[in-house]
């Protein structure tokens, strides 16, 4: 059975709220989770668990979250910035996210910024619409 | 260098256990699913003297140390102990009443969720049929995570007898 957007969008909210001990208002689409919601990196594991047991899907790791096997790599990251080829696979990685601002300067340290809750829900969209 | 990773040195160096049990033993244990534990209150504990003067109470954060250890055991046995689990996050801690000297409450841990680097834990705390807490917490196999940081090669969590014979009495006591 296929779910709306703004269903999805409202189970992702609920689950963040959950996973982040945060509150319904502060869970807006453009909201960074990092930046804005606080979570840390033991919370992305934790809000992917969430995220399964909620939408009953299977979310392998590097797709909902880039891989650190990706930022260790010398060929996609150099001078503390994404190179082209580190770029164009994130992109690949993550097509549920909006690159448009990133793009410009792919700072490693604006990639928190890349992680908004609007990106979860076109990402569990994808999934679970797909069939 | 990691704070953790320091104190598990020094522990080993000095001979040290820097752990202490906090639950008196286990009375269910269903491998990979779920465990309850007893930890009986006891005035004889120095911390309740100060907590508070005149009105003993069993600290929350004491609660969830006994649920941590409840939840721990529970998730480090599934992989027959040969991972460093340690406690990543307290998503939830609720608590409905207050623990007193000679109360015995009993701790029920379930897993959530079990992946390659993490594990999932829901725990409710009860005295009789009475709920006193509702706990959520998350370990961390940590050998798997934090960004390829090296730990000591023996498991720092799991080293100290009092857990294996927890562990051990438990199965004593089932099978006489």
């Amino acid at each position: 059975m296929a779910l709306s957007r703004e269903e999805i969008c409202d189970k992702v909210q609920e689950t963040l709220m959950d996973a982040l001990g945060v509150d319904e208002d502060e869970v807006t689409g453009d909201a960074t989770l990092m930046g804005d919601l606080g979570a840390e990196s033991i919370d992305f594991l934790d809000i992917v668990f969430r995220l399964e047991k909620a939408f009953g899907i299977k979310i392998p790791r590097e797709e909902l979250f880039p891989a650190e096997n990706l930022l260790n790599n010398e060929q996609y990251v150099h001078d503390g910035k994404l190179t082209e080829t580190g770029l164009a696979k994130l992109k690949a990685q993550m097509p549920h996210v909006d690159f448009t601002e990133f793009e410009k300067d792919p700072d490693l340290n604006k990639m928190p910024d890349l992680f908004r809750v609007s990106s979860i829900c076109k990402y569990i969209e994808s999934k679970v619409n797909a069939g | 260098m990691n704070v953790l990773v320091w104190s598990a040195r020094q522990g080993k160096e000095n001979n040290l256990r820097v752990r202490w049990i906090w639950i008196d033993k286990f009375v269910e244990f269903v491998s990979g699913q779920r465990a309850v534990a007893i930890k009986n209150v006891s005035l004889a504990e120095e911390h309740l003297h100060d907590h508070f003067p005149g009105y003993p109470i069993m600290p929350a954060s004491l609660l969830i140390e006994a649920m941590a250890q409840t939840g721990g055991i529970l998730v480090g046995e599934m992989r027959n102990f040969s991972e460093k689990v340690i406690l990543a996050k307290i998503s939830k801690a609720v608590f409905h009443a207050v623990v007193r000297p000679g109360d015995q409450v009993r701790l029920e841990a379930v897993v959530d969720n079990i992946a390659e680097e993490a594990a999932t834990v829901s725990g409710t705390i009860r005295r009789d049929q009475e709920l006193i807490a509702e706990i959520g917490l998350m370990f961390s196999h940590i050998d798997k995570n934090l960004g390829g940081m090296e730990f000591p090669e023996e498991n720092f969590v799991f080293d100290n007898d009092q857990f294996m014979d927890l562990m051990r009495s438990y199965r004593l006591e089932r099978t006489s």
